[in-house]
């Protein structure tokens, strides 16, 4: 009985509850908004890293490394408490933002490179042979075909990134995380985190099996 | 009968190649006139695709000067997207779209690169289609097509574009035997509206059937270049007698 009263007291959730929706706000806004600027970067990166001339490929390669090799919880703590001593300030929503963002960008660039590389190369040619600029064959064309192979791996890392929000606690922001422990604070139960906890799983579970489903299409898809 | 004042469809001035130390052209001379047909034939890695492909720059030569239509190419983007917008190339592996269906294979070039209201390329589209037997699959998707079928799809979709060359890399060579044979009758149409083709291949019936010339490489350069009946009854050069007779046994 003490352990429900500890870690499901309704009470306590039920007083928790409007906080906790507050700082889903938070987070769903924060993940929404890193998923379309990441993913957007990180596939324009990916065509840089691909198709520019040689120095900026070179300079794309770099970024793609250190952004894959760097803690994101390290990046954000640089971005919010570093930057400002050379009088850059950003708020915790705009650090955390662009933290996850350059992150989320490395990872995607990666996954468009593997799915845009495994469209074979006839595909650019007969596309070049008819005339169509190189813009137009991305999209018409090629992108079409890779991006078959690039959701899965793209949706896996939007749910990772999404999960990395709760970092965003640190610079203290009032995202999902942060209120709950707040909550927890104020009213000396845990009962809110474990309420955050279940809220962070009714959203991502979903997306899990989803990645799931789209791999095995895809690879029903290869195998017919 | 070409009059000397129209361009050469195309012309190369002494193009070398070079794949690292592989030297894949040797100085190869080339004109081909309007309406001409001209079949290339050599053993294999004798470069015979690295020169078509040159022609369009799907490879790019390392010295040696090539025109299309009267145009020199400079290695600039635009010149040479607007020149393969007049260059057709249809490929060995056929490379139709296969997220697109057969229709929409045909009328994307023209729609995307020479902003053909859509109605208007889907009619011309049809059009190449029946004449290819092949309209009433208009909306089936390439996977669903016989290889006979994917390639003259390919080749309809290069003619959407009215170009005033084709290119043909090996169009026969990845298909059954059976399909051969609706190919090659495409073609032979083709050829017999008076479209100007450079075709590789080894169909030696194709040759004698519609080329004006036939070019015989080896080693990465043109050893004859002879009318087919010549070619095929007196061949100058030893290694294209060779090279015959091994077809032929």
């Amino acid at each position: 009985m003490d352990l429900i009263n500890t870690f499901f007291n309704w009470e306590v959730l039920v007083r928790a509850f409007p906080i906790l929706l507050r700082g889903l706000g938070y987070t769903l806004m924060l993940g929404c908004v890193t998923i379309v600027i990441g993913t957007t970067a990180g596939l324009l990166l990916c065509l840089v890293r691909l198709y520019a001339i040689r120095p900026i490929q070179l300079l794309a390669i770099v970024y793609i490394d250190v952004f894959r090799a760097l803690p994101i919880l390290v990046l954000l703590i640089l971005v919010y408490y570093a930057l400002p001593f050379v009088g850059i300030r950003f708020d915790s929503f705009t650090s955390a933002t662009l933290a996850l963002s350059m992150v989320l960008a490395a990872f995607t660039a990666e996954v468009c490179r593997a799915g845009i590389q495994n469209v074979p190369k006839g595909q650019f040619e007969a596309a070049a042979s008819l005339g169509m600029p190189f813009w137009q064959s991305m999209r018409k064309i090629i992108l079409p075909q890779a991006i078959k192979v690039i959701i899965p791996p793209l949706t896996s890392n939007s749910i990772s990134v999404f999960k990395d929000t709760a970092l965003a606690s640190v610079v203290a922001m009032p995202d999902l995380l942060k209120q709950a422990n707040d909550a927890q604070a104020m009213m000396a139960n845990p009962t809110p985190l474990v309420g955050a906890a279940l809220i962070y799983l009714a959203i991502l579970w979903p997306m899990v099996r989803l990645v799931g489903y789209l791999e095995a299409r895809n690879q029903r898809a290869t195998t017919r | 009968m070409a009059s000397q004042k129209a361009p050469l469809a195309a012309q190369m001035i002494d193009v070398n190649k070079w794949y690292n130390e592989y030297h894949a052209l040797r100085s190869i001379n080339l004109e081909v006139t309007r309406g001409e047909r001209i079949v290339v034939c050599g053993p294999s890695g004798s470069g015979k695709s690295t020169m078509i492909r040159c022609i369009n720059q799907l490879e790019q030569h390392n010295s040696g000067t090539i025109a299309v239509n009267g145009v020199t190419l400079t290695g600039d983007i635009k010149q040479l997207n607007a020149i393969r917008q007049d260059v057709g190339m249809v490929f060995q592996h056929f490379n139709l779209f296969p997220h697109l269906t057969v229709l929409e294979n045909c009328v994307i070039a023209p729609m995307t690169v020479r902003k053909t209201p859509r109605k208007e390329a889907e009619e011309m589209a049809m059009s190449y289609l029946s004449r290819i037997h092949i309209a009433e699959q208009a909306r089936k998707f390439p996977s669903q097509l016989s290889g006979g079928q994917q390639q003259r799809v390919a080749i309809a979709r290069s003619l959407c574009m009215q170009p005033t060359l084709m290119l043909f890399d090996e169009p026969t060579s990845a298909l059954d035997p059976e399909m051969v044979h609706e190919v090659l009758e495409t073609m032979v149409s083709l050829a017999r509206d008076g479209m100007t083709m450079v075709v590789v291949t080894h169909e030696m019936g194709f040759a004698r059937k519609v080329a004006d010339r036939v070019i015989f490489m080896d080693r990465g350069e043109i050893c004859e270049s002879a009318p087919p009946e010549e070619f095929f009854k007196a061949p100058k050069n030893e290694r294209a007698r060779v090279f015959l007779s091994q077809l032929i046994h």
